[in-house]
Order: structure tokens, then C-alpha cells, then sequence
């Protein structure tokens, strides 16, 4: 970027393997996240949340919202259920700044969602 | 039915010994506290309300349990607690309820109180037999809140009815919800006008014995 002022209209991505996921805790995962999305950046995990993740998350969000930091925005897919409905199958998750992003379409295999700097 | 859900639904069955409770969830607005209201005016008191509703969001902000209620549909009986939950959300800026004519010490007050109300509904979720989820039928119905609670809801083995609300309205579309739950049970309702509440009676009476 040439300037000051363009540095302001990027937003960034972080794009995470499943791989780099494996190897954290749900709470490291959480906390990776929300910190994160606190800096204004779009959190993008390859293998995705347990449901039981994300509803810590969400659990984990509303204790630090504050006047600067109005919360998250959370798109995934559902879970896909294996034999007997035994073992559970995490995809995709993307979160970011309330303020910034807004899902506008979802559906059990397509998130569609608009990011805008604030 | 997987065969871990079935196990935790039979051990949570043997286990009980006391009136079945159950729990009302779901978005901000969706008609939670205007359906434990319903309930508690169909079979306890026709004047009591367990809370206000409102139009402003988040206006149940703690979690309210009415103990007791004797539910009967077709013969059949079931002794409940209802609990009314503050609605689940991702977001809260105190900045929406400046539109509804707060000022601003109260809407941040709302607001903080209302992040509260979210961090009550989630933990109310590990003492609950059932669940009453309830839906906008006028609103898309496939968001995250709806998703992580039923994902929650099934890796806890609690049983729980999608609750199709506000089909008094006339663009109140029931059959958007069981199209994106085909897997659960969807029962549409007004609960502002009782229409349908009969059929919602049998069924938590079938589900939650």
C-alpha cells in the first residue's frame, strides 16, 4: 500500500489449517479467535468449532463486550454426523467483528457474507 | 436417533425425580417470554405473566423459572418448570437501543446486562430436561444461534421441539423451518393468539415424559 490512509481500508484474514487447529485446546482455539477478531481481523478455520466450541465463544464474547468491542459475527456449517451418528464431523467456520462483517446468505453448504472496514 | 443421544436421553429419564424442566430458547424477539406466558395462562394462572415482552430486544435479561405447571393434553399429563432464557445472540451494541428512544446510560446499562442475560441462558442449558426452541416464522430461520443451539441441544442428548412462532403474521412462513430442520420436530404456533398451543402440549408431553 502507498499510504497511511489505504493501510486503513485493508482488512486481514487469518486463514487456519485443521492442522494448526488439532493441536490447540478448545479454550487456546477460543482464545486465538476472540483476540483476533478484537483486532478487527476475519478468523477463517479450516476444520471448523464443535458446536460446543462455539457456543463457548459465544459464552467467552459476551463477557468482554464493551463499548469498543460489540461482539462477534459467526458463520459455520453444521456438523456432519458419521455411522450411528457416533462420530461428529466439524467444517468450515469463519468469525469477525460484529461491526465489520454480516452474513447475508446461509444455508447448510454456503455462507455468504459482506466485510466492510468500519 | 444416535445410539449415544438415545443412552444420555435414557439415563436422564431414570435419573429424574422431580418436576421435568424445561427450558425457552431462541433469538432475541422470537416470542420466548410470550409463549412461557401462554403456557403459565393455560394451566396456572390466567392473570400471571412471567415477564414483560417488548419490542425493544433483550428485554429478558435474567433467566425466570415458574415452577409447577400441570400441563394435560388428551389424557395425557406432564409436571413441568418452565424457564424463560434471555435470547441468544453473537452481538449486542448499546448503540441499537439508542434507536428505540433509550439514552445512552440506559442503553449501555441494557446492553450490559443483556451480555449477562446470554452468559445465564447458555449455563441454565446443564439443568434442563428439555427445550422449547422458538423460531420467527416471518425470519430466516437457518442463523448460527439457531445452529449452535440445536448442535448443543444434540450433543447433550436433551430433547427439544422447534417451536414455529407467529403464524398469526401474514408473512409467517412455518414451512422455511421444517425445510431446514427436517430432522426435528416443528410445531407451528401463535402464542400472542393460542392458535395451534394444543397440538404444542401433546407433543412436549410425548417428548418430555
Amino acid at each position: 500500500m502507498s499510504g497511511g490512509g489505504e493501510e486503513e481500508k485493508d482488512i486481514k484474514l487469518d486463514l487456519i489449517s485443521e492442522d494448526r487447529m488439532a493441536s490447540m485446546t478448545s479454550m487456546e482455539k477460543i482464545r486465538f479467535i476472540l483476540d483476533g477478531v478484537k483486532l478487527g481481523n476475519i478468523v477463517v478455520l479450516e476444520g471448523g468449532l464443535t458446536p460446543e466450541e462455539q457456543m463457548k465463544l459465544i459464552e467467552m464474547t459476551m463477557s468482554e463486550i464493551d463499548e469498543d468491542f460489540a461482539g462477534i459475527e459467526i458463520g459455520s456449517y453444521p456438523v456432519k454426523r458419521g455411522f450411528l451418528g457416533l462420530r461428529r464431523r466439524t467444517r468450515l467456520t469463519i468469525v469477525g467483528p460484529a461491526n465489520m462483517m454480516k452474513t447475508i446468505k446461509k444455508d447448510k453448504d454456503l455462507i455468504r457474507a459482506i466485510i466492510s472496514r468500519v | 436417533m444416535g445410539l449415544r443421544k438415545g443412552l444420555l436421553l435414557l439415563l436422564r429419564r431414570i435419573l429424574r425425580r422431580r418436576n421435568t424442566k424445561i427450558g425457552i430458547y431462541g433469538a432475541p424477539n422470537a416470542g420466548k417470554t410470550t409463549l412461557a406466558n401462554r403456557i403459565i395462562h393455560d394451566f396456572l394462572d390466567n392473570t400471571e405473566d412471567i415477564g414483560v415482552v417488548s419490542e425493544i430486544p433483550h428485554e429478558t435479561r435474567r433467566a425466570f423459572r415458574k415452577e409447577g405447571i400441570l400441563i394435560t393434553a388428551k389424557g395425557a399429563k406432564l409436571r413441568v418448570d418452565i424457564v424463560d432464557t434471555p435470547g441468544l445472540a453473537t452481538k449486542i451494541d448499546f448503540h441499537d437501543f439508542l434507536a428505540y428512544g433509550l439514552s445512552e446510560e440506559e442503553a449501555k446499562k441494557r446492553a450490559k446486562e443483556a451480555t449477562e442475560g446470554v452468559i445465564e441462558a447458555i449455563k441454565w442449558l446443564d439443568d434442563l430436561d428439555g427445550v422449547l426452541l422458538v423460531m420467527d416464522a416471518t425470519e430466516d430461520p437457518y442463523t448460527q444461534a439457531n445452529i449452535v443451539i440445536i448442535g448443543n441441544l444434540e450433543a447433550r442428548g436433551i430433547p427439544f421441539i422447534i417451536v414455529a412462532n407467529k403464524v398469526d403474521l401474514k408473512n409467517a412462513a412455518p414451512a422455511r423451518i421444517k425445510n431446514a430442520f427436517p430432522q426435528h420436530v416443528v410445531v407451528p404456533v401463535s402464542a400472542l393468539k393460542g392458535d395451534n398451543m394444543e397440538k404444542l402440549y401433546e407433543e412436549m408431553a410425548r417428548r418430555f415424559r
